[in-house]
């Protein structure tokens, strides 16, 4: 697989669509983000699984956004999963990147990762390699419905308190990019207190992944304490979709409904 | 155009996590940790996440300085080392080893720690050295 998206990515340099690639790079046993800018240098590409599928995958769509505002004429290729063109999707939608400038170069997730994502299309639209394997629903949620109301509440208070405050949540997060953050906002969430006020902190999150959040889970595995930050996110992308009939990062033509501006109301 | 990871260890503390420096045209703009390194696995603190945010930091001492009345004055390595070593020299003849106490801090290596704590035992006389992760 990874010898096609190799060949894939030469063709695009050779065809002078893109003038640099944004991917992952081994180097001594480390993996992380790399912009690749010359063909010679595409040894030690990697597609971020060492240990276990997807185990290294870092936010290359948020990474993009910095690279693209630096060089708006320049044209980007970059390498997706399934989430991650759902990111760049939305990315595209709100403005912060130029669909006509990135060049998605895609592959499939394994079946055993698309059942720990719970992911419901563990793979991309631009699938240059490989099958696209079967979308999971997630069983998550529905474990923490059955807790009914108190249990719930419990649940989650106890889980939130353990929050350390590090923001890796919204830092990681390929579709956090406000330049002001309400999170950081002293009049709602009071600084200088860990753990954060609980729940106001993780419910202004939540509220503001609804319409957003691409479910790629980042920021579950950025998480120091383990909140299932996740499955919280899941459960409000499933009441916006029963709301208004949206999954964001699925459509590229439909706009979020947290995307439009309605009608000026009546003095 | 040139982006870089740039591997290195967080300075803040001794745990060490590994970040990934994001070094865009020579101007550093993000921390990522690093998901390979064994010791923080794709997680970092508050501290660790800004880690780059001192470095171009206005505040930023980049050249020594001589505090006198209250304003920092700039000063040769040289002024400053012979300054400091009179007075410790001086503090310590009127009011012995004892009254003066040294900080280290999580952000130096183990061996300028190891140095700053020779500097107080074997040349002061005191066992007064704690570290900033104390404060
Ligand atoms: S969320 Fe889906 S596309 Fe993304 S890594 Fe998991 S299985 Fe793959
Ligand atoms: S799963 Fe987490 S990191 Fe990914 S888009 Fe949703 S909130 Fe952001
Ligand atoms: S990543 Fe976890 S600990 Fe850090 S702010 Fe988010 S919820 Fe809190």
């Amino acid at each position: 697989m990874k010898e096609t998206i190799i060949e894939k990515v030469k063709d695009l340099f050779e065809d002078s669509r893109i003038e640099a690639f944004l991917g992952l790079k081994e180097e001594n046993g480390q993996i992380g983000p790399y912009l690749f800018t010359d063909p010679k240098d595409l040894e030690g590409f990697s597609l971020g699984d060492k240990e276990w599928p997807g185990d290294k995958r870092y936010p290359l769509s948020k990474i993009l956004i910095a690279l693209a505002q630096k060089y708006p004429e320049n044209r980007f290729g970059i390498l997706v999963r399934g989430c991650d063109e759902r990111a760049l999707n939305e990315l595209f939608k709100w403005n912060q990147l130029n669909e006509e400038h990135v060049v998605m170069v895609g592959f499939p997730c394994p079946q055993e990762l698309a059942e720990a994502c719970e992911c419901p299309k563990p793979y991309p639209e631009s699938l240059v390699v490989g099958e696209k394997v079967k979308g999971i629903k997630s069983k998550k949620v529905e474990v923490i419905l059955n807790m009914g109301m108190e249990g719930r509440l419990k649940y989650w208070t106890e889980r939130f308190s353990r929050c350390i405050k590090c923001y890796g949540c919204r830092n990681v997060c390929p579709v956090c990019f406000c330049n002001e953050c309400e999170l950081a906002n002293d009049d709602l969430i009071p600084s200088g207190e860990i753990p954060p006020e609980n729940p106001i902190f993780h419910l202004v999150r939540a509220a503001h992944m609804a319409g957003r959040c691409i479910d790629c889970g980042l920021c579950e595995e950025a998480c120091p304490v383990g909140i299932p930050l996740r499955t919280l996110y899941k459960k409000v992308a499933d009441i916006v979709d029963s709301e208004f009939g949206y999954r964001p990062g699925y459509q590229k033509d439909q706009k979020s409904p947290f995307n439009i501006l309605g009608e000026r109301p009546e003095d | 155009m040139q982006l870089k990871h740039v591997l290195t260890i967080c300075p803040y503390c001794g745990c060490g996590c590994g970040i990934y420096l994001e070094v865009l045209d020579g101007e550093i703009i993000r921390t990522i940790p690093s998901k390979t390194s064994p010791v923080n696995q794709g997680r970092l603190c508050i501290k660790g996440w800004s880690a780059h945010e001192f470095v171009v930091s206005p505040k930023r001492l980049k050249r020594p300085y001589l505090r006198k009345q209250e304003k920092l004055h700039e000063a040769s390595w040289d002024e400053v080392l012979d300054f400091t070593a009179s007075r410790l020299r001086e503090i310590r003849e009127k009011h012995g080893p004892d009254s003066i106490a040294f900080l280290a801090s999580a952000k130096c290596t183990n061996e300028e720690n190891y140095l700053l704590q020779k500097l107080a035992r074997a040349a002061i006389g005191t066992n007064n050295i704690d570290h900033c992760a104390r404060l």
